[in-house]
């Protein structure tokens, strides 16, 4: 039987994978893919504890309206980033992680 | 749901999150996460989350993943081919997300709230239909409740509208404000005096 356990097993290994993601990787753009991926990840632990938490009978309707507030957050986070990235192309010619030292003392 | 398709998803969630994560073509990894959050719609549909799961994908396996394709293909990113591994931040990713799943998994082992099953908790629709407070003056909730059947993006709207007005403005704002700086960041600069 699938309990709430199982939900939130694969919602941290979806997470944990998206942390590899972003530690490992060094592409930039498969780091922000990463990112989303965590993002998701939480996503689904919310959803899981709203089905299983019931108020009057029904799933508890505050964690689904926070998973709407945080996928919008995520668009316009997205939307951000990715501008980020292609104004750092046009400077470097390069979306590795590596070639942005520019901070570095 | 049969626990057959929950697991069947979950393996489409993680298998293509894997392939994300080694993947060394960007357009490989975009695809496979687009594939990734299919699955995570389904496990979102088998919690009875029917609106969370259409946005799900169309917000992020529609538009969020369109933009990724989009600037992929217009910076022209070759393959990472012949460039070396990153040795330690790979043994390092790989280690502390090992580290944080067996985490997660002895915290949930041990909690028993983590063992409720949608058996335990069955929703009980007709029942509701009366005790739901302020939503029940509206007829379209409580007919749908009724009839049996879950009238999601209705509770969850009512839900938004009724208790979460201002935090919904501050959100049109953020969009906003992010719109604009999209706009600001990708105007190409004058060149320098």
């Amino acid at each position: 039987m699938i309990t709430l356990g199982h939900y939130l097993v694969v919602s941290g290994m979806l997470f944990s994978l998206g942390l590899a993601g972003v530690i490992a990787r060094r592409n930039i753009i498969i780091v922000y893919m990463c990112l989303e991926m965590m993002l998701s990840a939480a996503n689904l632990a919310l959803v899981g504890f709203s089905r299983f938490h019931l108020v009057n009978g029904l799933p508890d309707y505050t964690a689904q309206s926070l998973v709407f507030f945080t996928i919008t957050v995520a668009a316009a986070e997205v939307a951000v980033g990715l501008a980020i990235i292609v104004a750092l192309f046009r400077s470097k010619q390069s979306v590795d992680v590596e070639s942005v030292t520019k901070l570095q003392g | 749901m049969p626990p057959l398709l929950f697991y069947l998803f979950a393996l489409i969630t993680l298998g293509f999150g894997f392939l994300v994560v080694t993947g060394r073509n960007p357009v490989t990894c975009a695809l496979a996460l687009a594939a990734s959050f299919v699955g995570l719609a389904a496990l979102f549909l088998s919690l009875d989350a029917y609106f969370i799961g259409v946005i799900q994908i169309l917000v992020y396996a529609g538009a969020v993943m369109v933009l990724f394709l989009f600037i992929i293909m217009l910076l022209d990113i070759k393959t990472e081919e012949g460039k070396k591994l990153n040795l330690p931040a790979i043994v390092s990713g790989v280690l502390l997300a090992v580290l944080l799943t067996l985490q997660i998994a002895a915290v949930v082992g041990s909690t028993e709230l983590a063992r409720k099953t949608s058996q335990d908790t069955p929703l009980a629709l007709t029942e509701a239909a009366t005790k739901i407070g302020k939503a029940a003056a509206l007829p379209t909730i409580t007919n749908d409740l009724k009839a049996g059947t879950l009238p999601d993006a209705k509770l969850i709207g009512f839900t938004l509208f009724d208790q979460y007005g201002f935090h919904l403005q501050v959100i049109g704002l953020l969009l906003l404000v992010g719109t604009i700086g999209v706009v600001v960041l990708s105007k190409r600069e004058r060149s320098a005096p």
